[in-house]
């Protein structure tokens, strides 16, 4: 067959001519359309990072507890006795767009696979989702389909979605985002490698059969949508939980045995990416029969075979005898291992169908040498516009009152109980801290220990300065888990941001990253590994930047984990750091004026770390009854939201901030956002202790009140602002998604 | 003593129920493969929640197939004390070792939440600690666990005494806003004729311990071990 390579066969493929060149020169020959589709896949903007590379590797990536950094299919952290916390954070929002409840499971599928692909025991699942407004037709579709899949895969194989973080804006509705984070469990000399070492050695095919699904989703989820892009649904593949169940316990079996070598999952550019990158790693090569793959459906080709992302589907190298040891272990679970091919001594792809020859590429040119990019950058034109923020042309200032419930109300700071409640938030029984009472944890079995995560972006702050609202994401996660009383020790990202080929967006990409790095360099937290998701826009519209932060702390005393609830009256409140107050960018101003302006709050990233050195080492102390960071809302919203799950009450006394003398000033207390606040309600008797740390650490504190009665009393400067029963607050909180989604 | 938790292929409760018998109360604790026909000298036999087969034919329809359901249904039979947990429960009814039948809950959503339950009859071997008339608290997770029967049955099982649980507010008011899932008379949980097996949607073995949010699943677990040491099995 011959074969014309022209420029529209390249655009099907996603390579531009340039890419082409390179590949022609890479292989010293033309290659055939197998070859074609091999490398459009392991080129594209998934699988390469081709337009993030030289950013990402500016990131801080080790430290001391660092097992395993970026590279592998997830990161690793040591959390003590032999044992490592691995976890990843990966995106699938262009799935998600075109089939909801398809794109989100798999999404979730995916990544649990990343996690016990490395020998770890999958225990808990956050995620972060971007939704535009939720009073459409299109957006309550899209919402209400990502939460059944969510929950009808993780649900189904058994690991809790534990937590995580949703948001709306009418700038994620035809581009919603999807993040799944995973955590799990390994042993840390047990960590398996997705390495095809020993030549000679069989590589084994097991799982799922292929089938033409998902052929080209890398390259899908590399390219901006448009009015046709609901023809792509092909290109979503289909989850099956239950063979995913029965895939992470016969995998966690067989690699207690020796005889495996190597495994990975088959994700994105499915048996192309895991053949070429498990070779590549082990300075190997993989040579495959693509007629022995398990197939779903009759003729396929060898192209469709390689390109597949068919869920559910492992490859492993077993060492050359032992074979029957390990499809022993399959057998048990009534899965089939089958061997598909054979570690070869050069470092090529080679693959056949039925013994013919049908594509032959180095590893390298595959793997290591996609191109690179170093994309111009430009200072968008919007920005100068939309930092400025003239506080006198708001008019005049709301009622205190009608702006908080007008905040409760909104879907960002509302309850999320209609979507965690779909979700098994309990099963392995870990959970220690629910959904709506605190940041997330869970506790390690066989250990002291327990583990806190926190999933965290905000998409206006960057979009409005992308390197303070970058700075922030980092910070509020890490003030997250210090809350629980954990210490950050390692961190994943999600970046997700429009058509980097723009230079706008290319700016926002790399001022992101440039702000992930400050703070992650400043408070000591490691990038273990993430994902990149770029060509989030719609018919040219673009998302905000939303860069997400999964931050991972551990507790050394699970006992001492700390919540957000106020379970007793009584007890002082205490306000550490100093609020500045800020309006700009944040939830009041959206919601109570329809703006996203001014400035986002700075972060002071050494005021930050000595918070969150704070926090856990009064949760350590065992003097912290509840913690609680100010974020969307400021610290109203902070404070109210610990007195919903009990109804017992506050009165507390915020100060005004210093600078703002203007019409404002209450409200600026009130919902003012600023980094490096919290709000800790201390233990009985704890509060000295509290102050005493504080001091040491040259942490601003005070006491500002007490719990007690059935009131949210939140005063300004003495003034009472709000005074308003906790049940008639915390039923505005609890039924406001719901109404607005139109599921009440 | 010694449970045994049986394990069906989409088993995901097997490990909690087995860490609630075996750490949290310090009992002999086995893992019993749906494959093997021999429950190893097990006193308790547990049947826990989770996805068997997926559930994507009728919840628990295929699991009851499986060998080692033979041996349930035998052990049971002289008498056995068998807890069917949610996935467990479902697999029990699908087997006929219980009466009835699962619709998916009634808001047609997977619904996962600590509710109340009334405790209707102490004269099971999982209930027998309780004080009659009590209120636990403990989570369910499911979305098929809208509790039915036909009428003839319903009363029949009422007239015996064969629900043991009912859904209720905290305050152990039967109500229909206490009811999270549809089930006929707030039913959450029943027995057999001879009482020995029994099953429930809400999830005991996750609430054994304060850390998790409460403790009053372990009743059911401490009812069992006196049933079997004080040899009331006869």
């Amino acid at each position: 067959m011959t074969l014309t390579i022209d420029a529209a066969l390249l655009d099907r493929h996603g390579l531009t001519a340039e890419e082409y060149e390179r590949i022609v020169t890479a292989m010293g020959r033309t290659p055939n359309l197998t070859e074609l589709g091999i490398y459009s896949v392991m080129w594209s903007e998934h699988c390469s990072y081709k337009s993030s590379k030289i950013h990402l590797k500016t990131l801080p990536t080790t430290g001391p507890r660092v097992v395993q950094g970026p590279g592998e299919n997830a990161g690793a952290v040591d959390i003590g006795d032999g044992l490592a916390a691995v976890f990843k954070i990966e995106s699938h929002n262009h799935p998600s767009f075109i089939e909801p409840y398809q794109g989100a499971a798999t999404g979730v599928g995916g990544i649990i696979r990343d996690i016990f692909t490395m020998g770890a025991r999958p225990i808990a699942l956050l995620n972060s989702l971007r939704f535009g407004e939720p009073d459409t037709p299109l957006t309550r579709r899209i919402v209400s389909g990502v939460v059944s899949g969510i929950a009808g895969y993780g649900n189904s194989i058994g690991i809790p979605t534990i937590g995580g973080e949703v948001m709306f804006d009418d700038c994620y509705a035809g581009n919603p985002l999807v993040n799944v984070l995973c955590l799990g469990v390994a042993h840390v000399s047990e960590i398996v490698k997705g390495r095809a070492d020993g030549v000679g050695n069989p590589v084994y095919y097991v799982g799922a059969k292929t089938g033409r699904d998902g052929i080209h989703g890398a390259t899908m989820a590399s390219a901006e949508f448009d009015e046709s892009s609901s023809e792509k649904r092909p290109a979503v593949q289909v989850g099956d939980p239950f063979m995913e169940k029965l895939l992470l316990e016969a995998c966690l079996e067989v690699m207690k045995n020796d005889a495996l070598v190597g495994i990975q999952d088959m994700g994105a550019a499915g048996l192309t990416c895991s053949t070429s990158e498990m070779g590549a790693r082990a300075g190997t090569g993989v040579e495959i029969d693509t007629a022995l793959v398990p197939q779903r459906e009759t003729g396929m080709t060898p192209y469709e075979i390689m390109l597949s992302e068919s869920q559910e589907r492992m490859l492993l190298v077993v060492t050359l005898g032992r074979e029957h040891e390990i499809e022993a272990i399959f057998e048990k679970w009534d899965l089939h291992a089958v061997r598909i091919g054979t570690v070869i001594e050069e470092p090529i792809l080679r693959v056949r169908h039925h013994g013919e020859l049908v594509a032959e590429i180095p590893n390298g040119s595959l793997v290591d040498e996609a191109p690179l990019y170093d994309r111009p950058t430009q200072l968008p034109a919007y920005l100068g516009e939309a930092q400025s923020l003239d506080i006198a042309s708001l008019g005049v200032p709301p009622a205190p009152v009608a702006a908080l419930d007008a905040l409760l109300a909104s879907p960002n700071i509302a309850s999320k109980r209609w979507i965690y409640r779909q979700y098994d938030h309990m099963v392995r029984t870990n959970t220690l801290t629910l959904p709506d009472a605190g940041t997330p944890c869970v506790r390690v079995k066989g250990t002291p220990r327990a583990v806190a995560m926190s999933v965290d972006g905000n998409g206006r702050y960057c979009y409005l300065d992308p390197r303070e609202g970058a700075r922030a994401a980092v910070a509020e996660a890490a003030r997250n888990v210090a809350c629980a009383g954990a210490r950050p020790i390692g961190a994943t990202n999600n970046l997700n941001f429009a058509n980097p080929q723009r230079p706008e967006i290319m700016w926002q990409f790399v001022e992101s990253v440039r702000g992930i790095g400050d703070a992650c360099r400043a408070l000591g937290i490691p990038i273990t590994g993430g994902n990149v998701s770029l060509y989030n826009e719609t018919e040219g519209r673009g998302i905000y930047p939303t860069p997400v932060l999964g931050v991972v702390g551990l507790i050394d005393d699970a006992s001492r984990t700390v919540g957000g609830v106020i379970r007793e009256a009584g007890l002082d409140v205490i306000l550490l750091g100093t609020p500045a107050g800020d309006l700009g960018g944040s939830e009041y101003l959206r919601v109570m004026h329809g703006l996203v302006r001014g400035r986002p709050p700075r972060v002071d990233l050494d005021r930050e770390r000595a918070l969150c050195a704070l926090l856990a080492d009064a949760a350590h102390d065992g003097v912290v009854h509840a913690a609680q960071d100010a974020s969307d809302g400021g610290l109203a919203i902070a404070m109210a939201e610990c007195t919903f799950a009990t109804g017992i009450g506050v009165d507390i006394d915020l100060p005004a901030p210093n600078q703002a003398h203007d019409a404002f000033l209450t409200l600026r207390a009130l919902f003012g956002e600023t980094a490096g606040v919290a709000l800790v309600v201390a233990a009985h008797n704890g509060t000295g202790a509290v102050l005493a740390r504080a001091n040491d650490l040259g942490v601003p504190a005070r006491v500002i009140g007490r719990t007690g009665g059935e009131r949210l009393r939140l005063r300004v400067n003495g003034q009472v602002a709000i005074d308003e029963p906790v049940a008639r607050c915390a039923a505005t909180w609890r039924g406001a998604l719901e109404a607005r989604l139109g599921v009440a | 003593m010694k449970f045994a938790v049986v394990v069906f292929p989409g088993s995901n409760c097997d490990h909690d129920a087995y860490h609630a018998a075996k750490h949290v109360l310090g009992q002999e604790a086995e893992f019993v493969w749906h494959k093997d026909t021999d429950l190893r000298g097990a006193d308790v036999v547990i049947l826990p929640g989770g996805f068997s087969y997926g559930d994507y034919l009728r919840t628990g329809a295929i699991a009851r197939y499986s060998p080692v359901m033979q041996a349930v249904a035998a052990f049971s039979a002289t008498g056995g004390p068998v807890l069917g947990i949610c996935n467990g429960f479902q697999v029990l009814l699908e087997a006929g070792l219980l009466e009835g039948a699962m619709l998916r809950n009634a808001r047609l959503k997977f619904n996962c939440e600590h509710v109340h339950l009334r405790v209707e009859q102490t004269t099971t071997p999982f209930t027998a600690r309780c004080a009659p008339g009590s209120v636990l608290r403990i989570p369910v997770a499911h979305g098929e666990g809208n509790y039915f029967a036909d009428p003839v049955t319903l009363q029949r099982l009422e007239a015996n005494g064969q629900v043991i649980f009912r859904y209720c507010t905290a305050a152990g008011e039967i109500a229909d806003a206490a009811n999270p899932n549809g089930s006929l008379h707030n039913i959450a949980g029943i027995c057999n004729a001879t009482r020995n097996v029994v099953g429930l949607m809400p999830h005991p073995e996750r609430a054994c311990e304060t850390a998790l949010g409460s403790a009053d699943g372990l009743v059911m677990f401490e009812s069992a071990i006196d049933y079997v040491t004080a040899g009331a099995r006869a």
